[in-house]
């Protein structure tokens, strides 16, 4: 799960970070109260789940609070990336010296958080990764001593030469250990680690993705999604249990298992035909969740055609024959449905279908092309 | 012939009085698999389905019943204290079911597993099987057939779509293996691929990888480096947007890294057949088996 960037703040500060006071705001008003608090010029910042905020007119300097209010009324209901600014964060405009790079990631090769640290900071880390490697220093660690003192230090040393800003470098790269723990990150980034001419050294931007799977224990941390900011359909499908995300393409698609339903978004491709969502419906059997998701389906009125991908183990297939039945029954899907279905319960899932006039395919290519066609020609 | 489970497996079942531990407990008895003991705190002493005792600890039912192999299929909360126990009570494999485990809780749990000298396969795993002789997980048995083609894949349904391809082919398996979707695993396809590489039962190996991380890549020159026997291999979610987790949690394309098409370029460069739809495994399997 993302967090917004003042979220993000928030975790830093609770562990010590030194970062630049500041504010989130929802109404222009709220800004300028704040940036009349902070006093001097700030800089106001679209709060949203999309890189390029700058690119795309959502973060603005402004010379005092008359100034915020005003960027802050253009870019609160902006659309950026499609997704709508309901906050801005206003914090004071730091005068910089140097920008470095400090992040903390989940490293599936080591298996274990592996530090990232760069003098070449307040750019595309990933574009320094992937052009000079050579410029970023790469630490694992090893979780069950977490990050030792004389590491915080060497990392600290490839920043900088001043003593003071070595060991204020070091004190945040160990705080940074901290917020990575407590809240079960996947990735934790400061960017950029700032130098001030007076010779601070301050957190300036903060980046925090929670992995999904801590959600469950930690209600704290689950707290902090903003649902207004993800698309509302994916909101509806994380609340009926469902994987769910959508695509541009005109073919729905309802899978059981994540690499079937990959698989079969690719085969839709493979056919000729463009896939309108990656939709899996789990293990567990239960008719309710196919009603769910055909209503989630339906709601995108791009969707031409409607493919079911089933291969029953724990899913069994007359559960969502079931599912579909219902469906049809409380509400006009609109669309032509193509069921494919074979494993668990396969010969009473079809009675069950043909009793209320539908047929199931047992193969998952000629189910394809068939959807594929059927969505061609109603486009 | 196989990999990791024969007919020398003595399984534990970890949440054996559990909603998904006894329904997939009964179903590996009925494939004939050595279910030996269960292990639901609280519950030693009781006998499930009448003839597999119940204990209270993973100690004792290894104790009691010489027990190697455990399954865990325990909520995600109690999943890594699960593994730690396995693996301090000397249970040589082990094989976690459980989807949902924080990442976190991997980064301890490898390095002790690794210390007490066991392998852990997954967790969000479907476990693994040896046709006709030993089931340990979830892949439904009725699908699979005894034969002489290893498999290996991140995924539940999907794997079941090719070996399900396979035997309607009369392409019948060693062992199937299921690692896990989530981006860390005790078991890669390097451990799987060196397994079924000394394997004399295995005579060609099935890889299914999908998008996210380097593993795919990593085994593609593991293959070219060691492997003698042929290897077909399929990547999926060559239709998946950046940036977005597709359902597994290690299925995710972070930058311009593990994309499909990067994974399936480098299993080509490794001399690995590589399948456009899961159906073409049959075709490219017949061609290299003669």
């Amino acid at each position: 799960m993302n967090l917004h960037e003042y979220q993000a703040r928030d975790l830093l500060r609770a562990q010590g970070i030194a970062m630049p006071d500041g504010g989130v705001a929802s109404t222009p008003e709220e800004a300028e109260a704040i940036a009349r608090r902070l006093g001097g010029t700030v800089v106001v910042k679209a709060q949203v789940h999309a890189g390029g905020r700058g690119k795309a007119g959502g973060v603005k300097l402004a010379k005092g609070a008359a100034e915020a209010k005003e960027h802050a009324s253009r870019i609160l209901g902006m659309q950026i990336k499609g997704l709508p600014v309901s906050r801005v964060l206003v914090v004071p405009a730091a005068e910089i010296a140097s920008e470095s790079y400090v992040g903390l990631i989940m490293d599936r090769e080591t298996q274990r958080p592996v530090y990232m640290v760069s003098a070449a900071g307040g750019v595309d880390i990933e574009e320094v990764a992937a052009k000079t490697p050579e410029k970023i220093t790469r630490l694992p660690v090893d979780p069950v001593y977490g990050l030792l003192p004389h590491q915080a230090l060497g990392l600290a040393f490839t920043l900088y030469q001043d003593m003071a800003q070595v060991r204020a470098a070091a004190r945040i790269i160990q705080q940074l250990w901290q917020v990575f723990t407590a809240n079960g990150a996947s990735l934790a980034e400061i960017n950029p680690l700032v130098t001030t001419p007076a010779g601070e050294v301050l957190a300036l931007d903060a980046k925090v993705v929670i992995d999904d799977n801590e959600l469950d224990r930690r209600p704290d941390l689950a707290a902090l999604r903003d649902e207004s900011a993800e698309e509302p359909s994916e909101v509806a499908a994380r609340r009926a249990n469902l994987t769910f995300i959508k695509l541009d393409g005109n073919v729905g698609c309802v899978v059981n298992g994540a690499g079937l339903a990959m698989a079969t978004m690719d085969l839709v491709k493979y056919y000729g035909g463009d896939p309108a969502n990656f939709l899996d419906i789990g293990g567990s059997s239960n008719p309710e969740k196919v009603v769910n998701a055909l209503r989630i389906i339906t709601r995108d009125p791009n969707v031409k055609a409607i493919l079911f991908n089933i291969f029953g183990g724990i899913t069994r297939t007359d559960d969502v024959a079931n599912g579909i039945v219902t469906a049809t029954r409380q509400f006009d899907v609109g669309v032509p449905i193509v069921i494919r279905l074979t494993g668990t319960n396969e010969q009473e899932a079809v009675r069950i279908l043909n009793a209320a006039r539908m047929t199931a395919l047992n193969d998952m290519d000629e189910a394809v092309e068939k959807v594929v066609a059927l969505a061609r020609e109603a486009a | 012939m196989s990999i990791f489970i024969d007919a020398g497996t003595r399984l534990v079942v970890q949440g054996i009085t559990g909603r998904d531990g006894s329904f997939h407990a009964r179903q590996m008895i009925a494939y004939g698999t050595q279910v030996v003991a269960g292990v639901t705190p609280g519950k030693g002493g009781q006998t499930f389905e009448g003839s597999v005792p119940v204990f209270n600890t993973v100690a004792d039912a290894v104790r009691e019943t010489g027990a190697n192999t455990s399954v865990i299929y325990v909520p995600p909360s109690g999943a890594a204290g699960a593994i730690y126990e396995a693996a301090d009570a000397g249970i040589a494999l082990i094989v976690c079911i459980t989807e949902g485990v924080p990442v976190l809780d991997m980064t301890r749990v490898m390095p002790y597993v690794r210390s007490r000298g066991a392998r852990l396969i997954g967790p969000n795993c479907p476990g693994l099987i040896t046709p006709g002789v030993a089931k340990v997980g979830i892949i439904p048995g009725n699908i699979c057939a005894p034969g002489r083609v290893g498999l290996v894949s991140r995924s539940g349904t999907l794997t079941y779509e090719v070996v399900n391809h396979l035997t309607r082919n009369g392409i019948g398996q060693s062992t199937c293996v299921g690692i896990g979707g989530d981006p860390i695993i005790g078991t890669n396809f390097i451990d799987c691929l060196r397994a079924f590489e000394a394997d004399a039962g295995t005579d060609a190996v099935v890889m299914m990888g999908e998008i996210g991380g380097t593993d795919e890549q990593n085994a593609a020159a593991f293959v070219k480096a060691h492997l003698t026997k042929p290897v077909v291999g399929f990547i999926a979610g060559q239709t998946a947007p950046k940036g977005r987790r597709m359902g597994h949690a290690g299925a995710i394309i972070s930058g311009s890294s593990g994309t499909a098409e990067e994974k399936m370029e480098a299993f080509a460069a490794a001399g690995i057949a590589v399948m456009k739809r899961p159906v073409d495994v049959v075709a490219l399997l017949r061609d290299r088996l003669g």
